[in-house]
Formats: C-alpha cells, structure tokens, sequence
C-alpha cells in the first residue's frame, strides 16, 4: 500500500478543526471519566433566535463533521454535500445544520490519537470502549455547549442511523424528529462478522505493534487498508460492481503487482481490484487503525433492544418524535428487513413513524448517492415534520 | 378528494388519531390533517404512493392491512379506516378485528357483491360478473375476499360490533337513497360504507 504520495493523518494534527474543549469530560458507559472532551464539528447556516431550526446530521463509521465543505485532509467535496446547502433537500437557508465528529474518532474529537491527562501520552489502544450511547452524549455536550435545547431534527445513514435512534431513546424530549437512514437497532452477527473481518487484518499488520504503531513512527497500513477494501464490498452491491466494473482487466503495466516470476497469475489486474486498492490506499491517509476499531467495536456492541429488557418498543414508548425510516432496496449490510423490525416496534411503542424503502441497486451506499426519491423523501420529512413544529417558512 | 372519502372524513371528529389502512396518495389524511387537525397517519402497501406521500410531508408507513396492524397497542387510534380494500385482503375477519383493537372506531367501505347488476349477470350469463366496480376478471383480480352487504352485517352481527352508522353509495362514492332498506341497499347500493365501534363501548 502506497501511502508516500500525500499527507497523512500519521502526520499528526496538522489541521486545526473547530473544536469545543469541554474540561468537565464525560463519563462512559465503561466507567472511565474521559477528562477534557473535545469535540470537533462544523455547523453551516444560522440558529434561529428561539432556537428550534437546529438539525443534527451524525456521520457514518469512517465520515467526518466536514459535511459539506471542502475536506481540508482530502480535498474532496463534504461527504453530504449534494445534500446539505442552501435549497438542497437539508436547506440550509432555513436550517442551522450540526456535524460533529464522533467520539473515538481522528478528526479532532476526542479519540485514541488524544493525549491521556493521566499518562501524558496519546492514548492509542488503550483508549476506553465506547459505545454509541457514548458517542451520542458526547453530542449532547456539543448541543448543550451551542445552547440549543431541542433538535429540530437528527438524521443519519448507516451508524448515523444508530446515532440519530439512541439520540431519540436516550433523549426523547430532545429531539422533533429522527431520520435513522439505511440502518438498524442492532448490529447482526454478519456485520460484526464482517468487522471482526477488518480488525483481524489490521492485527495482522506487522506495523501495528499491538496499536502502539505511532510510537514506531509506523502505521498499520496494509492492515488497514484490507480492512477497508472489505469493508468497501460491503457498502456496494453485485450489481453496482458489475455495472461499475464488469470483468474488464486493466492493462496497464504500472499499477499491476510486480511479478517475480513470468507468466504471472498476477501479471494483469481486474479493474474492481485497482478500484479497492485505490479505496484501501486512500483510507489510510486519513483514518487511524485505532479509531477504526473504537468505532466499529461501537458498532459491534449496539444493541437498543436488549439493553430494554429485549423489547426494541420500550425505549420509544411515549415517544413524541416524528420518525422516518429509510431503507435501500438493494442494500444487504443494513437490509430494509431490519428497518421493517424497527418500524414494527416504533408501531408497538405507538410512535408516527413514516417508512420508506428506496428502489435502488447501489447497495449500502446508496444514502449518499444521487437518488431522486431519497432527496424527495427527506425534503418532504422535514417540510412535514417544520409544519408540525409550527415552524414558518423562511424563518431565521 | 373522491366523494365518498368526503363522506369519510365528515364521520371523523376533528382532532382524532386517525390510521388510514391503504391510504393511496396521501389524499384523506393530508384532508384531515389540514381541515381537522387530525393525527392522520397512514399505511400503504404500494411503494410509489408511500414515497410520494411522504415526499408531502404526510406520516406514511409501507405495509399492509393483513401483517401490519397486529403491531399498534390497543387503543392507539380513535378512527381505523378502510377504504375499498377488505375484499382484497387475506383475513377480512382479521382484519376488521385488529382494527377494532387498535382503534376505538372502525370506517369500512366496500363494494357490494350483491348489487342487482352482478346477481343479473352471473344469473343469465353464468359468468363471473364484469362490471364498472369489479372490472377485473376472476384469474387476476385482487378482489378474492367479495361479500355483500348482507355478509357484512351478519359478520358484524357475529363479531359483536355496534354499527353506529351506514350507508350504500354509489361508483362515484356518493350518498344513494337507500338508508332504511337493508335489502334496497343490497340490491341497489354499489358500494357499503360502515363506521363501527366495539360493543360496550
């Protein structure tokens, strides 16, 4: 894995995230206090003076709070761009819309990159588990820090679905509505399966030096990066693979896998093999293995049902929060099957609950692609759920 | 709005909790919501209509009359609606019962199996009925559950639900003149419009 060419994230911090440094920290679900909190974001459009037009957008395992401005580490477009901004489906003319980075996470939050107040040393893999009710109260501390009492709303696809489903069990009267977007109440053994998958790759990385690799001036590059191709397969579908790639073969000499001996097995390469390496390449300039398995260990441990007594209904009954679930058609990761035994027990706990599965064959990823009945279905949701909250067009 | 989803929504007392089962475009609870101030939510088996619905603004769920209504707690409704579906469902029987469970009211429509054009018919012609109401043939009609209006009160009867009021309307979904006569009405109504409620109640 070629990881030479641009700055990295093992480069340390050499960009300075709007960050909220909150000294009182927070405790975690683990028991460890977690002194000072910080917690990176970014926030476009204007808080209304009473207040009540603030949307939280959660991103996904390895997204970022840069939604929808130019990523300073990449260089590419917010993650959410095509969504967020004025007149878009999240209008921020009307809305003033919140990302953070997630607890655990390497883009300014506090996470194993941060320094340890006890050890004086980054916390690496010693950083404490987490879980995704973690997560969402170190959001809360943000949403209280920005002196916003009610979201209007909170929405997000894959884990953000997790997050915006625990934001409205944990504090119902703190949110209008919930967006949880192609995502589930639990995470199946297939997932934690594919993430044990991911994690074992970067064990196996003789550059992860039991995670303390930034000690070696290392990263677990390759390790880490296969568990991104894997995990990459995942977030598509067969038919968006063969769509995208077929079994066209690049002929390109350069970039195929040097060959000891010729003829080689590997002397060619199929293009949807270039197409993960580039995936795995590019993830590691921007993502800490540390993180990575903060987070999806998350992931692994999200499970709202049983820790309410096995009944998913019990954290929503007498729920005010307009719900809209979303599933895509195509997606096997979070398939819509597990958004239908959401909606069944948002039902049982009598919640309003809207359910939609989009028609696409993009699989997982579809949330953050061009799909014309998704933009609808969130333009419609929020234009549904301002009327109920009363309130007015144009509102500042 | 069609007629009879006016006929409908005037039986609904406003600011009522109100599922519409099979609720197409959004048309009666979007109505109710803005002239009521109804809780109107609906549920809708085609996915379209789901997603134009909700692209309005309207609270709509995919699902359908026969797998989705067990979920809801008793109670949880003051008004279940049916519109033109109950003889295209599995378990009419079912059905009716859920609805009765999770709403304190019930409002059924459906089109009557015994208007006097389908008896004439299937009598002089021996064939399965084809008219402007039932206007599919019998290998691919979704109508596989059919009853009169007859059928309906006997089952009402059974079940021990109150009809707190009835009437036959026409195909276009208005008001006909026959109220007094059950058997008027189940020769000549095209289609049988019922708000129910649970006896003891």
């Amino acid at each position: 894995m070629d990881i030479s060419a641009s700055p990295s994230i093992a480069d340390g911090p050499v960009y300075t995230h709007q960050t909220v440094r909150l000294d009182s920290g927070l405790d975690l679900e683990c028991g460890v206090h977690l002194a000072p909190l910080e917690v990176a974001y970014c926030t476009y459009g204007t808080l209304s003076p009473a207040r009540d037009n603030a949307i939280l957008v959660c991103h996904a395992l390895t997204g970022d709070q840069y939604l929808a401005e130019r990523n300073p580490l990449t260089g590419k477009p917010g993650w959410w761009s095509r969504m967020v901004g004025p007149g878009l489906p999240i209008d921020t003319d009307r809305y003033f819309v919140v990302c953070s980075n997630v607890l655990g996470g390497c883009m300014g939050t506090t996470g194993p990159r941060s320094i340890c107040a006890e050890t004086g040393k980054a916390w690496d893999s010693e950083f404490p588990p987490i879980t995704m009710h973690d997560i969402v109260a170190a959001q809360a501390k943000l949403i209280d820090h920005l002196g916003i009492d009610r979201l209007f709303a909170v929405i997000g696809g894959s884990m953000g679905g997790m997050q915006a489903l625990t934001w409205a069990a944990d504090f119902p009267d703190r949110v209008f509505a919930a967006m949880p977007i192609a995502t589930s109440p639990f995470h199946s053994a297939q997932n934690i399966a594919f993430n044990e998958v991911s994690r074992q790759a970067i064990f196996a990385d003789p550059d992860w030096h039991d995670g303390h690799y930034r000690d070696f001036g290392a990263i677990p590059a390759r390790g880490l990066g296969v568990a991104r191709m894997m995990a990459h397969i995942t977030y598509l579908s067969e038919e968006a693979l063969s769509r995208k790639f077929g079994r066209r073969v690049r002929h390109d000499a350069a970039t195929a896998v040097p060959a000891s001996s010729s003829p080689s097995l590997f002397g060619e390469m199929f293009e949807v093999e270039s197409y993960l390496r580039h995936q795995g390449s590019s993830f590691v300039r921007r993502f800490d293995a540390n993180s990575y398995l903060t987070i999806t260990r998350a992931m692994d441990y999200f499970d709202l049902a049983a820790e309410h007594d096995g009944d998913l209904a019990n954290p929503f009954r007498k729920s005010q929060t307009r719900f809209c679930v979303v599933s895509f058609s195509s997606d096997w990761l979070f398939p819509t099957s597990q958004s239908r035994l959401l909606v069944r027990a948002l039902n049982r706990a009598g919640a309003n609950v809207s359910f939609v599965e989009i028609e696409s064959d993009r699989g997982h990823d579809a949330f953050l692609l061009e799909e014309p009945d998704f933009d609808r279905t969130i333009r419609g949701f929020i234009a549904g759920a301002a009327e109920h909250a009363a309130l007015k067009a144009g509102e500042r | 709005m069609r007629v009879d989803q006016r006929l409908i929504a005037e039986m609904i007392a406003p600011r009522a909790r109100v599922l519409d089962v099979g609720s197409g475009d959004g048309t009666l609870i979007d109505y109710l919501y803005r002239t009521r101030s109804c809780d109107a939510r609906g549920i809708e088996i085609d996915m379209q209509n789901v997603t134009q619905s909700v692209a309005h603004g309207l609270p709509v769920m995919h699902g359908d009359a026969d797998h989705d209504l067990a979920d809801y707690p008793d109670d949880t409704f003051d008004y279940v609606v049916l519109q033109r579906t109950l003889q295209a469902v599995e378990r009419p029987r079912e059905v009716l019962r859920q609805m009765l469970r999770i709403g304190r009211h019930a409002i059924v429509s459906f089109p009557n199996f015994g208007h006097w054009r389908l008896r004439l018919q299937l009598l002089t012609t021996g064939r399965m009925p084809m008219t402007p109401v039932w206007n599919t043939p019998w290998y691919s009609t979704p109508n596989i559950h059919p009853c009169t209006i007859r059928d309906f009160l006997l089952l009402c009867e059974e079940e021990g639900y109150v009809i707190q009021q009835w009437l036959a309307i026409d195909e276009d979904g208005a008001r006909a003149p026959w109220r007094r006569s059950i058997r008027l009405a189940n020769l000549f109504g095209e289609q049988a419009m019922f708000l129910l409620k649970r006896a003891g109640h």
